[in-house]
């Protein structure tokens, strides 16, 4: 089949064509580490776990973000044609890695960092399963941070200072959280300017989650719940 | 082209939903333009509206009141996945918006032409 890699850094590149040979149970990592290992040493690119548990192999693949160590081949495709490239939304180091350090940045600015509500001296909190909040918080818990969502996002791409579905599902974890002393806080954050108001609720987000997360209606929540804070008076004191 | 990531309903819907806001808005000056009409030179006004009996007017106004609707169900549906707590139904709200906006439409024709 013919595969077109990208190949450049920060300044710009190309696509360069390889012939790599079909196999019957082939992932699209399969095909990039054959191109390093057999045709194109100096390609760089990145993986870890190759099961979907670390989140470090997204790209686009034929135009989709994706994780490339859970994507066959068969299922992309296009007329014996693949397409592989960096994702979109965040800058290239080189070839196919990004930087991930402004998607990681917005997660600390979403106020994705935990804030204790106890010491190490006091009895955990007992929270019920089934109590709404545990559930909203279950809904997002497994986000491996991959951004694929984040690179599926024309929100982003449009306001690239825009907190994006990842650091705002995080959000909505966290405000969903007993054990978390903050939740107020957090409120106020994502309803600042670049926050969850800047969503269009177009689900690019929910539709390539390979986890199948729902950021989409994560946010959705949070914006009725950012809404309600402020009516309440949050924030004034903050 | 459209890129392959955004080949999904919902990114469709939202596309629907900014070129029928913009559409609108085109509109909106041409619409008091002539609302204004009615004030300063009413005689002009009679004309236009002779010309708005034009069946091709008439179909062009099919496709207006098309995109009020769409924007304005368009809108309810968002309103109501971000402050119902919708989930999963998606699909069937979109295509209730747009079947909507599409009867509404329909409805205006039937009687564009029956007067
Ligand atoms: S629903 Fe919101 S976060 Fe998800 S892709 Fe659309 S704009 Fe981005
Ligand atoms: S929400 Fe899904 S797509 Fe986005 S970073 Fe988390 S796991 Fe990846
Ligand atoms: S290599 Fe870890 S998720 Fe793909």
């Amino acid at each position: 089949m013919d595969v077109a890699i990208w190949k450049g850094d920060g300044a710009g590149g190309q696509y360069e064509h390889f012939a790599v040979p079909a196999e019957d149970n082939q992932t699209i990592l399969d095909v990039v580490s054959w191109v390093q290992q057999n045709a194109d040493p100096t390609l760089s690119y990145r993986f870890a776990c190759r099961v979907g548990m670390c989140g470090s192999c997204a790209m686009m693949v034929n135009g989709t973000p994706r994780w490339t160590c859970r994507t066959h081949v068969k299922k992309v495709l296009k007329d014996g044609q693949l397409k592989v490239a960096p994702l979109n939304n965040l800058p290239v180091v080189k070839d196919l890695v990004v930087d991930m350090d402004p998607f990681f940045d917005k997660w600390i600015k979403a106020g994705g960092l935990h804030a204790p509500s106890k010491t190490r001296d006091d009895d955990i909190a007992a929270i019920a399963p089934d109590t709404d909040g545990r559930q909203n918080a279950n809904a997002g818990i497994e986000c491996i941070n991959c951004s694929v969502c984040y690179a599926a996002c024309d929100t982003v791409r449009s306001n690239p200072d825009y907190l994006g579905p990842a650091a705002l599902q995080r959000a909505w974890t966290i405000v969903n959280d007993e054990k978390h002393a903050a939740r107020g806080a957090v409120l106020d954050l994502v309803a600042q300017s670049d926050g969850c108001f800047n969503c269009h609720s177009m689900g690019s987000c929910t539709a390539h989650c390979p986890n199948d997360l729902d950021p989409m209606q994560a946010i959705a929540r949070l914006k009725r719940a950012a809404i309600k804070h402020q009516l309440a008076g949050g924030g004034r004191d903050a | 082209m459209r890129a392959a990531y955004r080949n999904h309903p919902l990114w469709l819907a939202f596309a629907l939903h900014r070129l029928s806001g913009l559409g609108l808005a085109l509109f909106l000056p041409a619409h008091f333009y002539v609302l204004g009409l009615a004030l300063h030179q009413p005689q002009q006004l009679d004309g236009f509206l002779a010309f708005g009996a034009h069946p091709m007017v008439k179909l062009a106004e099919f496709g207006l009141v098309f995109l009020l609707a769409v924007h304005m169900f368009g809108g309810l549906r968002l309103l109501a996945l971000e402050f119902l707590s919708i989930t999963a139904r998606q699909k069937t709200l979109i295509a209730v918006a747009i079947s909507a906006a599409f009867a509404l439409a329909c409805l205006f024709l039937l009687r564009a032409f029956s007067i």
